[in-house]
């Protein structure tokens, strides 16, 4: 059958199970309330003064009832510099545990380690938001049995609610913490600042294990995890590099080409009528869209505008608007580098939030539906504004759905960086290879040859093209590039499913099939 | 004027999209030696491909006493770009030779000779003093720059920040090509992460006459654009200038005041200059 963009999703997939097709950004929203059942949370009792401290993650881990077919989460706010997930897949191996679902609220190249768990069957099945490197090619060339499901950060709060992530043992990587299990992230040797993601893993998962490399004496606060979901504290060696979680990703690009178009971007927000006092802001990290604050920052103090909130990701240009007093608060779901974590244990106007209040579509109202602007990347635009953020031109899975559906579906004006060119492939076509944001809460797609506003916005296309700024239609652009980079060989794909595209209200975006190889 | 190596595709692929006024497609300075010929077929089939999007495009040629300046100029010629940039010229001996070598290759494939223009580098100290003569050769030559960085090492010098070592030469191109009213540009500035020194740089070359400065990452041409852009008090003040003059024209008044200044022909010629760069149409005030 197909989705209501034309994408075919067969109605029963292995691994995943009766799919929903895709209707519309919010259509099942104005239901308001979610169809599925919510899971409630596991019941515990612990008696006073029982040490929660075990000598060693083996032990702990051993305590938990590990078994075949478990569900294993984890958070990915230390990303590239992560110390945990492989080590824990070590050991639940060497137990001789089988059918393991991995549910980690991220991937990185970090974690390439789990591809023997793939290929011995340790690992049968896997939750994200995406995967990069060799896991993702390794899953494109079909290297799993069942599908990867591919969720949003504000969807993967649904699933756990839902229990479709039902887990049975959270790791909960912390950079302090004390022995019943208060945790951080904002302090200690390993400080990677916000825990946004764990804070609902720890919540619905039936064992819970804190780690950190930096014990403190009770209680350990800011209350980032607490301990009345907590099992289990272990004390290691070390939770992983933090030097590793930028990753490049929070400098502002020095390419040109970059620059040119967080140029235009800003121009767009300028002019789009939504650049007033007040105003809250997210931006995405790397690339164009971090370079997007530049320029943004030059013209809120030149126009003496004053933000309301930033929110999301959080880089050390967001915490400089901050202490520049641009805007009056920064909504902290992931931190991207040390000198955020700093910022969130030092400014109390530096705030943490679960990824529930992030971006939960099904709750009383997430955070992203109070964005008034959001900049975000892209691998791949359409004629239809659809966004792929999720496979590079060869059909590869090399990026993530992250954030992206989740504030585009809540932000009033959603801005979409991206090179119409990338080394010789064009990035705007006639149909992207997987969708993950739909064209709809797509607002205008900016590129350094072109703007082009989505016709459903005819308004913000007037005050465009009032302000002197270079709009084309995206049929033109797409023709302008392709004219100059041609038109690509289509990726050859196998039937088989590789890839579930879950939308944030759980319905099935797009499927990503085996690239044949 | 943007600064483009030859051997470079993807910054020839996106020259245009920068806002430059001008693209200098390099197959000098910036191409290896062994580079040369690949360089030449690259910028040849840009030429005939790429939107450059109405930004003025001049190809820099290896000079005609290497072994590569003749077949720069069979391949580029015949593809007529706004110009021809010839490097290291300290003569008219040597422009009279490449007008010569120009016009018998656009006399063979039936080219007017008056299309394309000629961009004369001055880079070495004969060349500052033959530059006046230089700049007068012909029609065709419409633009004089200055080539700070080998200018510099001919004088063997060090090429200060504050330009000491070629001040006079700026000085006497400007000189040159403001005497045949042609363009003067400015050589580079070469520290690309450096925005407030290629600011001073820029205000200051303005100021002696150039009209433009050549940039070599596309970073800079914002700030280059900044400094010569005139402020929105300056183009209000040139529109009032020429309004009262347009007024008083009518009225028989030759000599009359703007914000209690007299105006007379200097600043009427400034005035009209202000409002060209402001995209004015001064005849339609």
């Amino acid at each position: 059958m197909q989705n209501s963009l034309g994408r075919e999703i067969p109605e029963f997939i292995e691994g995943y199970g009766k799919t929903e097709p895709f209707s519309g950004a919010w259509t099942k929203l104005k239901k308001g309330e979610m169809s599925e059942i919510t899971i409630p949370p596991p019941n515990k009792a612990k008696l006073a003064h029982q040490t929660k401290l075990t000598p060693n993650l083996e032990e702990a881990i051993a305590k938990t009832n590990p078994h075949d077919g478990m569900t294993v989460s984890f958070h990915h706010h230390l990303r590239n510099g992560d110390g945990l997930l492989v080590k824990t897949l070590d050991i639940l191996a060497k137990m001789g545990i089988k059918n393991i679902t991995l549910a980690s609220s991220s991937l990185a190249d970090c974690h390439t380690p789990i591809l023997k768990y793939i290929a011995d069957g340790t690992i049968c099945k896997v939750w994200t938001s995406g995967m990069r490197g060799e896991i993702g090619k390794a899953v494109s060339e079909g290297a799993m049995q069942l599908p990867v499901i591919f969720h949003s950060h504000g969807g993967r709060v649904r699933a756990i609610h839902t229990g479709e992530i039902s887990i049975d043992l959270a790791i909960v990587a912390t950079s302090a913490a004390d022995e019943e299990g208060n945790g951080t992230g904002t302090f200690g040797k390993s400080a990677f600042g916000s825990m946004g993601y764990s804070i609902i893993d720890m919540r619905y998962a039936k064992q819970v294990i804190v780690v950190t490399d930096n014990l403190v004496e009770y209680p350990c606060y800011p209350l980032s995890v607490t301990q009345n979901f907590v099992d289990y504290v272990v004390v290691v060696d070390s939770i992983g590099d933090p030097t590793k979680i930028a990753s490049g990703t929070t400098r502002i690009t020095k390419s040109p080409i970059d620059l040119l178009i967080a140029k235009h971007a800003a121009d767009v927000i300028e002019h789009s009528g939504y650049f007033v006092p007040g105003f809250s802001f997210q931006l995405g990290a790397g690339g164009a869209s971090l370079a997007v604050a530049k320029f943004m920052r030059d013209k809120m103090k030149r126009q003496e505008i004053h933000g309301s909130f930033l929110l999301g990701g959080v880089t050390s240009y967001c915490i400089d608007m901050l202490n520049e007093g641009l805007f009056k608060s920064v909504f902290d779901v992931q931190s991207f580098d040390a000198m955020v974590s700093s910022s969130l244990y030092n400014n109390k106007n530096h705030i943490e939030i679960s990824a529930a209040l992030y971006a939960n579509p099904y709750n009383c109202g997430c955070m992203t539906n109070k964005l008034d602007i959001v900049v975000l990347g892209a691998l791949e635009v359409d004629v239809d504004f659809n966004v792929n953020v999720l496979t590079g031109s060869g059909g590869y899975i090399r990026g993530a759905s992250g954030g992206h559906c989740d504030t585009a579906s809540g932000a009033k004006l959603t801005v979409v960086v991206c090179p119409s060119i990338r080394g010789r492939i064009s990035t705007i076509n006639q149909r992207v290879q997987t969708v993950v944001t739909p064209g709809e809460s797509v607002d205008v797609v900016v590129t350094e040859r072109g703007i082009c506003v989505n016709p459903a916005q005819p308004e913000l296309e007037q005050n465009l093209l009032k302000a002197g700024l270079n709009v084309k239609k995206i049929e033109d652009l797409q023709q302008e590039v392709e004219n100059i980079v041609g038109k690509s060989k289509p990726v050859e794909y196998t039937d088989k499913i590789v890839g579930v595209v879950e939308y944030r209200d759980g319905t099935i975006i797009d499927v990503v099939r085996e690239i044949k190889h | 004027m943007l600064y483009i190596p030859g051997n470079n595709p993807a910054m020839l692929l996106h020259g245009g999209v920068y806002g430059a006024d001008s693209l200098l497609l390099d197959l000098e300075d910036a191409v290896a030696l062994n580079q040369k010929d690949a360089a030449r077929i690259l910028v040849r089939n840009m030429l005939k491909t790429v939107d450059y999007y109405g930004a003025e495009v001049c190809v820099r040629v290896n000079h005609l006493d290497t072994p590569f300046g003749m077949d720069d100029l069979n391949e580029i010629v015949p593809l007529q770009p706004n110009a021809i940039r010839y490097p290291k010229t300290e003569t008219i001996e040597e422009l009279d030779r490449l007008v010569q070598v120009i016009t018998e290759i656009e006399d063979r494939h039936g080219l007017p000779h008056d299309k394309m223009k000629i961009h004369i580098m001055i880079e070495t100290a004969l060349g500052v003093q033959n530059v006046f003569e230089i700049a007068k050769f012909c029609k065709r030559v419409d633009a004089i720059t200055i080539g700070g960085q080998d200018l510099t090492a001919d004088m063997n010098i060090k090429n200060t920040k504050d330009g000491a070592g070629i001040d006079l030469a700026r000085k006497m191109i400007v000189m040159a090509a403001k005497a045949n009213k042609i363009d003067a540009i400015d050589t580079v500035f070469v520290d690309v992460d450096n925005e407030e020194d290629l600011r001073i740089e820029t205000q200051y070359i303005k100021e002696l006459g150039f009209n433009g400065k050549a940039v070599i990452n596309p970073r800079q041409i914002d700030i280059v654009h900044e400094v010569f852009t005139p402020t929105e008090e300056e183009i209000r003040k040139a529109y009032r200038i020429i309004k009262e003059f347009n007024r008083n024209k009518a009225l028989g008044i030759g000599v009359f005041a703007v914000d209690g200044k007299m105006v007379d022909a200097p600043v009427l010629t400034r005035a009209n200059y202000v409002l060209e760069l402001a995209g004015v149409d001064s005849d339609a005030i």
